[in-house]
């Protein structure tokens, strides 16, 4: 059964497009067909995240107006089989995202045999993230450990459980996970950042995974490579965990408390 | 840091994370509490206190119209208090 997750969080800059990209390509190397959709319409992204932005021939709004096929808009990875890009449109013209357009994107995608759906959301509240989230099974709701991204998450929380498909016909609600991103326990330690059970407390979701504050997470989007790939980073490995866990795997937490370096490694370094 | 502010008294403050907690706890309350109010609730109790108004001749102060849904309840609230002015 094909699941659409959408990557979400009210706020932007938290991480919402190199957590799609990471767990999309997590998800791929699982074995499951998986599509990521860029719904970022008038500011696509996703592209140059995954290293393929000049691969890009058609995009999401030529699919729903019928000017492009499905087959002809997917950019299919280089690195990874079975995972496929949709970008977005580079119109400014939000109103092409239609509710029936994106119905038919996704309805024809699950008939194409994709497993996951992953619908990169859009920072705010408009018409392209309330797209993103409309179809969705399951969310993940990306919240960087500061208070307007807490805010943000807990208010688009609410539209997952009020302004979806699911709500509207009274399903069973979205599957909300949280992920937490750039956490710095050597911050949380000194009670200078929101720690992972203070988010907890204020949001209530359950918790997917946490990415510690890591310089290879810029590092992996200057060379246009999902951070996943690179399973020699902490950054890498807590994506990995993320993306067992959404696959019903059971794995500890790692990378979220702090090891006081001790005098020899302070000098040597390691 | 400088050695002379290491010794001093006003150091940078520890502890940020509790505030941010707190300030978050309450606004997020807060938000809940407004998103839980149906879109109809201000209108009505507008009408509800011109009503009310239209028999007794208090000021619009002396109406308090309150919606409450906790989430320790198993129902909402809608309260209507009417201070009803003595020797009048």
């Amino acid at each position: 059964m094909a699941k659409v997750i959408v990557v979400t969080s009210g706020k932007g800059g938290v991480g919402k497009t190199t957590s799609s990209a990471a767990i999309g390509c997590g998800l791929a190397m699982s074995g499951a067909k998986t599509v990521i959709i860029d719904f970022d319409i008038g500011l696509r992204n996703l592209d140059l995240i995954m290293g393929c932005e000049r691969r890009v021939v058609y995009d999401l709004i030529n699919v729903i107006n019928g000017e492009a096929n499905l087959q002809q808009a997917l950019v299919k990875d280089k690195r990874v089989n079975d995972l496929f890009i949709l970008p977005a449109s580079q119109t400014r013209d939000k109103d092409a995202l239609s509710k029936a357009g994106v119905e038919k994107v996704i309805a024809d995608l699950k008939a194409d045999g994709f497993e996951y759906i992953i619908c990169d959301s859009p920072a705010g509240i408009e018409q392209g993230a309330m797209m993103a989230l409309y179809f969705a099974d399951e969310a993940i709701v990306t919240t960087n450990p500061e208070v307007s991204s807490v805010r943000d998450s807990d208010r688009i929380t609410g539209m997952l459980s009020s302004k979806s498909h699911r709500a509207e016909l009274q399903l069973t609600p979205i599957r909300v996970h949280l992920l937490i991103t750039r956490y710095s326990p050597e911050r949380v330690e000194k009670e200078e950042m929101l720690s992972i059970d203070d988010i907890n407390d204020l949001l209530g979701i359950e918790l997917l995974g946490v990415i510690p504050e890591s310089q290879d997470v810029l590092n992996a989007s200057n060379l246009g490579e999902p951070v996943i790939l690179n399973q020699d980073c902490d950054a890498g490995k807590a994506y990995q965990d993320a993306v067992d866990r959404l696959l019903g795997i059971n794995r500890e937490f790692r990378f979220v408390t702090y090891q006081k370096k001790g005098f020899l490694s302070r000098i040597f370094g390691g | 840091m400088g050695l002379l502010q290491y010794f001093r008294q006003d150091k940078p403050k520890k502890g940020s994370a509790r505030l941010a907690k707190d300030r978050l706890q309450i606004i997020v309350a807060h938000e809940h509490s407004f998103a839980a109010r149906p879109t109809y609730l201000a209108e009505m109790q507008l009408e509800i206190v011109a009503v009310i108004r239209k028999y007794m001749d208090i000021s619009s102060d002396d109406v308090k119209c309150e919606f409450s849904d906790k989430a320790e309840d198993d129902m909402s609230v809608l309260e209507v208090n009417v201070a009803l002015p003595k020797h009048k």
